[in-house]
């Protein structure tokens, strides 16, 4: 017996430029199921439910409402009928308080603010969907698990009937993700349909009732939760492509001692304390995962072990030689090497061509210049070496790197950093945005890297990756490292509790 | 002596709201995430629109008005170049400067030199002026001093009291977020900047019809700066900018004032004055040995697409 | 229907010719725009631009002139182009021009009287370095503050034009004069004339500047690393590039060319230091850059074309055009040229029609109060 069809959306397309985002998709919610939408990055999870939530107009297709056709002009249109959407990045004005930002959201026409009143409608809600925090806390004194709370609160304080949610369970703890699917059942309880984007399978078979999978903006699988196996989930997602399986051999126990990290401290860009008393060694020939949730400190080590962010106080010595005060650039020349999450805004110069970015850091290297001027002949060579030994596809020589597929950037981008055979490779979300088929090639070099006696260190907030990747796992909790854990010798429990702070 | 510190405070007040109505506006701009480098140009063009009319007509009323108009149409052509067309906005602001300096040099070389025949005189309030030293300073004043002394709280209630004000806060810092709440960050960036330039404008009616009553080619000598730099000097707040403004006022007028006394050093010591003080408070208020400002807009300057985000 | 069905697309990379074709569509609409104004004040818009164009550019001594108003126009184009390779708005070249002039002419009218190329050579350095030293504040502010430069640079206008007006009002007031002006320099020190053309030599330097300026951004490793600064200052960071240093190297050399322009102007053409020598080719030289899109070789022509603008002022002034004229009109070019901008970045695309069209139009507008 199943619910009323509360939306529909029928042959919807979507094109950005040449590629298609959305193919012809449909897809019908029904009231009160949590729906999830399975399918790799790319696959066109996040257009469909921007089309739904008004932010993108679909170039073809029919939404129907309650059987009823609409054409969603905007998000407030789209909360007008009923629908919201949390953003993968938050939509929060962080300078304002979290009572300010619900009841922007809510389209009061009052002019005159009274503070005190709306902070007690604000915690009336709050107390009402079970969705506890402070209202006259400021959006950036809140952590991420509780701004993600903010943000449904807004819709429920908007009466959504209809909910979506973009990847939620990336930000947080393993407990967190399940006390956050627990509220979510609740709401589906009460009649409000959800639905979720996801790319985790286990997630969203043990917490949807219904799965549609998507595959290169068409629609590959449709089913009941119930009926979904791991495997027919697989094959959809991922097609009839043959990955290639990322295996991790256990690495040789005590390689000799790389990078050591003793009582670092360093401070964010708002000029805080980001990183406490941060001890460490890494070893030779092995992967060295961090884990955390968002904003935990992870940006701050690893550019604080680049070079990039001054050392408040600690030492940080490489082979035994103390690299505290040097600068990214004899750290480069000393064999860090560093793939930054930012893939287009500092990694790579998205403006500027492969053979620019082929040599962003090797420019000054004798053979790449001389006596200040460029030898463009090299560069173009070194670049189209990188094209050759990755197989990097780039749309011509010429062509802005932006331009390029994520997954090619980042190949690009591997490629020009573990080129040189460095010491200390620090990769922070490595694999993030790729479709599967890049990411496994990227895991595939990062393994290679390893056998050859690189230390490898992996940032990650995912932590399958993490148990797959890595020989040891530290944990981030606020700038601290809770602890350090083998591999094989830890389970997600543990590390959930690590990421959320709680002393093991 | 009394009597020269009455006129000295009474004519700082004078040159401070000649560059806060700009600054407000600034602020009301900023606030929305639009920075306008081309404050220079729109006062200037303030100050000629205000000027030609009072001229032609007699009326400082519809001088007054014509400035708003002029300043509203700038605004509109600068809105649609940064928000619509999503350009560079220090470029359109070097592209207003150079806009409105020339383009009021063009249509003002006709009455250039030429008293107009109305100004804003200053009017004495009853019984308010009665009060010594205060009451000369400062309610013997211009109209457009008298609304200042209304714009300054009302626009601090509006920011920071209203909910009109609190889009307004988050609009220079998150566009993206209103416009999911639904609200339409391109017609309200729109209004400020509209609002932003008009206000800019009556800042030239003030220097050409209330400071002076002549028009000359590039009058306002950079106040249009010191009024930019005002801005982050008052961390985006009405109230500082007022007080920042009477620093630069005393400090330009006991410049001018100074003059007299010694003669000795050369007058474009004096005339450097303001310059040189708008170039402290901006490195003060904006280097990067302070803390960068709470109050900072984080989305200044950066347009806003819906679809690119 | 109309504008319903008309879609703005985002272009990928828009091709050299198109881009030029743009930017000549647009000054043309900038001229139109123009027209509006001469018009309001009761002149013919059309009479008036052929007088304009005729007089600067349809015979050789108009041309001469251009070139020459042009001269230290392109030495400010230059100089706005090269800051804002790395997106360093120096709006100060108007300060950077008269210091630059203060220090060489300092030297043409006091220094020691060496031989001449040494003294040639001397004065043009020091005028370089004054233009370079006046940046070099904005710079210092910048590299170690991060200060905006645009403010620094546009304040330090005033107080060197303050300065040039205090010394030629004051102690190098020339003798029985009532204008600000000083005595002429050495007849040595003037620019010698190439051949009969009328122009001198310093449209050498310029020309050779620009091709220096080019060579450099495109062949050398600064020239790579302004680049990168350029476009991101975060990779430049994570490159190991030394932001700071670029930062006083380009605002140097970016003063340093505004200060040339003081060479050529007292060298070449007025023999003499005089209060507001710069005469707004500073601001003018901000035009230049963006019209020429900051290609130093474009910026030759382009100031070509500005200078003859300028000269052309007075062809119209007997007619009682003010001579505001020029800077009018560069501004409203400007102003359309960065709208025209936007048409590099997207374009218009007719809606095609799709097969739902039917469907469409009969859809009921949904007015928001469907709900569910």
């Amino acid at each position: 017996m199943e619910n009323a069809v509360l939306l529909e959306m029928k042959g919807i397309t979507k094109r950005f430029g040449k590629t298609n985002a959305n193919d012809h998709i449909c897809l019908r919610l029904h009231k009160g199921e949590i729906h999830a939408l399975l399918g790799e990055n790319g696959a066109g999870k996040s257009t469909l439910m921007n089309i739904l939530a008004g932010i993108y107009r679909p170039d073809s297709g029919q939404i129907l409402a309650n059987g009823e056709r609409v054409e969603i002009k905007s998000p407030r249109h789209a909360a007008d009928i009923g629908i919201g959407m949390v953003h993968q990045h938050f939509q929060l004005i962080s300078t304002l308080s979290v009572a300010e930002n619900v009841y922007l959201s809510m389209g009061r026409t009052d002019f005159v603010i009274n503070k005190a009143a709306m902070e007690k409608t604000i915690r009336n809600y709050s107390e009402k969907f079970g969705l506890p925090v402070d209202p006259a806390a400021k959006i950036w004194q809140l952590s991420v698990g509780e701004q993600q709370r903010v943000e449904i609160m807004k819709l429920l304080c908007r009466d959504c009937k209809i909910l979506i949610l973009d990847e939620p369970s990336a930000v947080l703890t393993p407990q967190e993700a399940r006390e956050m699917f627990k509220t979510l059942r609740n709401m589906a309880d009460e009649g409000k349909s959800v639905i979720v984007i996801s790319h985790k399978m286990n997630e969203v078979m043990e917490n949807a009732d219904r799965i549609t999978v998507l595959k290169g903006g068409k629609i590959a699988d449709e089913m009941p939760a119930a009926e979904a196996t791991v495997d027919r989930l697989t094959r959809a997602v991922v097609g009839s492509r043959t990955l290639a399986e990322t295996v991790r051999r256990e690495s040789e126990k005590g390689g000799k001692p790389l990078l050591s990290i003793e009582n670092l401290c360093a401070g964010n860009d708002k000029g805080l304390i980001a990183l406490h008393d941060l001890s460490v060694e890494l070893r030779e020939g092995e992967i060295f995962a961090i884990a955390g949730v968002a904003g935990s400190g992870q940006r701050e080590l690893a550019e604080t072990l680049a070079g990039m962010r001054k050392v408040v106080s600690g030492k940080i010595t490489l082979h035994g030689k103390e690299i505290t005060k040097t600068n990214v650039r004899q750290r480069i020349s000393l064999g860090i090497s560093f793939i930054p999450e930012d893939r287009l805004q500092m990694g790579l110069v998205a403006q500027m061509n492969m053979q620019q970015n082929a040599v962003l850091k090797d420019f000054r290297e004798p053979a790449y210049s001389r006596w200040g001027v460029l030898k463009k002949a090299a560069i173009r060579t070194a670049a189209e070496n990188y094209v050759k030994d990755y197989d990097i596809k780039n749309g011509g020589m010429e062509l802005p790197v932006g331009l390029m597929s994520g997954g090619n950037q980042q190949k690009l981008l591997v490629a020009r950093e573990i080129h040189g055979n460095p010491s200390l490779i620090i990769a922070a979300y490595p694999v993030r945005g790729l479709d599967i088929g890049a990411a496994g090639e990227i895991n595939r070099i990062l393994l290679e890297q390893k056998e050859r006696g690189a230390c490898i260190l992996l940032i990650s907030e995912e932590l399958d990756e993490i148990f797959r990747m890595a020989d040891r796992i530290g944990v981030l909790c606020g700038g601290r490292l809770m602890g350090v854990r083998e591999n094989g010798k830890t389970d997600y429990e543990e590390i959930g509790r690590l990421m959320s702070g709680e002393a093991v | 002596m009394t009597a020269l510190i009455t006129s000295v405070c009474a004519a700082a007040i004078v040159y401070a709201v000649s560059v806060l109505y700009a600054a407000v506006g600034e602020i009301f701009s900023q606030r929305a995430g639009i920075m306008n480098l081309g404050v220079e140009g729109v006062m200037l063009m303030g100050a000629v629109s205000g000027f030609l009319t009072a001229y032609y007509t007699n009326s400082k009323m519809l001088a007054l008005l014509a400035a708003i108009v002029t300043g509203a149409l700038l605004g509109l052509i600068y809105a649609f170049l940064t928000v619509t067309l999503q350009a560079d906005q220090t470029v359109c602001g070097m592209a207003f400067l150079t806009f409105g300096s020339g383009l009021s040099g063009f249509i003002g070389k006709n009455v250039t030199g030429i008293a107009s025949p109305v100004k804003f005189d200053k009017i004495a309030l009853p019984l308010l002026s009665q009060i010594p030293f205060i009451g000369d300073v400062l309610f013997h004043q211009n109209l457009l001093v008298y609304l200042m002394y209304l714009i300054i709280p009302l626009s601090m209630f509006y920011i920071y009291r209203t909910r009109p004000g609190m889009i307004l806060r988050s609009l220079g810092e998150n566009p993206a977020a209103l416009d999911t709440a639904g609200i339409n960050v391109f017609a309200l960036r729109y209004a400020y900047v509209i609002f932003g330039c008009s206000m800019i404008a009556v800042s030239g009616v003030c220097i050409s019809l209330a400071y002076t009553n002549f028009w000359n080619e590039g009058m306002t000598g950079g106040k249009g700066w010191i009024a930019f730099s005002l801005v982050a000097f008052s961390e985006w707040n009405p109230t500082k900018a007022a007080l920042g403004a009477l620093l630069f006022g005393g400090i330009s007028i006991v410049g001018m004032n100074m003059q007299i006394y010694l003669p000795g050093v050369p007058s474009q010591v004096y005339s450097a004055l303001p310059y040189l003080a708008t170039v402290a408070a901006f490195i003060l208020s904006t280097g990067s040995f302070r803390k960068k400002h709470t109050e900072e807009p984080a989305a200044l300057c950066c347009s806003y697409d819906r679809e690119s985000r | 229907m109309g504008l319903a069905n008309i879609r703005l697309e985002r272009k990928q990379v828009a091709s050299l010719g198109r881009r030029i074709l743009n930017s000549v569509l647009f000054v043309l609409l900038g001229f139109a725009f123009s027209g509006i104004f001469i018009a309001a004040l009761g002149f013919n818009p059309f009479t008036v631009y052929a007088k304009m164009i005729s007089y600067s550019f349809l015979n050789l001594r108009g041309i001469r002139g251009s070139i020459m108003a042009g001269l230290p126009l392109m030495l400010c184009g230059l100089s706005v182009s090269a800051a804002f390779k790395m997106n360093l708005n120096n709006i100060g070249a108007e300060g950077q021009y008269a210091v630059g002039a203060l220090m060489g002419g300092a030297f043409a009218l006091y220094g020691p009287a060496l031989p001449l190329p040494l003294r040639m050579a001397v004065m043009f350095l020091l005028c370089a370095l004054g233009g370079a030293l006046w940046a070099m504040i904005a710079a210092v502010l910048k590299a170690y503050w991060n200060v905006n430069e645009t403010i620094i640079t546009l304040m330090l206008n005033y107080i060197a034009l303050l300065l040039m007006d205090y010394l030629c009002y004051g102690p190098w007031m020339a003798k029985r004069q009532t204008t600000p002006i000083s005595e002429k320099i050495p007849q040595e020190l003037y620019l010698p004339y190439l051949g009969n053309s009328g122009i001198n030599a310093g449209i050498v330097i310029a020309v050779v500047l620009a091709v220096l300026l080019y060579l450099f951004f495109q062949y050398t490793t600064v020239g790579f690393q302004v680049q990168v600064n350029k476009y991101s200052l975060r990779s430049a960071q994570y490159a190991g590039i030394n932001v700071r240093r670029n930062i006083l190297i380009i605002l140097g050399l970016s003063g340093a060319i505004a200060g040339l322009a003081g060479f050529v102007q007292i060298t070449g053409v007025v023999h003499r230091v005089q209060a507001q020598l710069p005469g707004g080719s500073g601001y003018t030289g901000i035009v230049i850059a963006y019209l020429s899109q900051f290609h130093p070789l474009a910026v030759i022509l382009v100031s070509i074309l500005l200078g003859g603008l300028n000269n052309s002022c007075s062809a119209v002034q007997i007619m009682g055009v003010p001579s505001q004229i020029a800077a009018m009109i560069q501004g409203c070019i400007m102003i359309f040229v960065i709208a025209g901008e936007f048409f590099n970045r997207y374009r218009l695309v007719l809606k095609k029609p799709d097969t739902t069209a039917a469907g469409q139009a009969e859809a009921v507008e949904s007015k928001g109060g469907v709900g569910l």
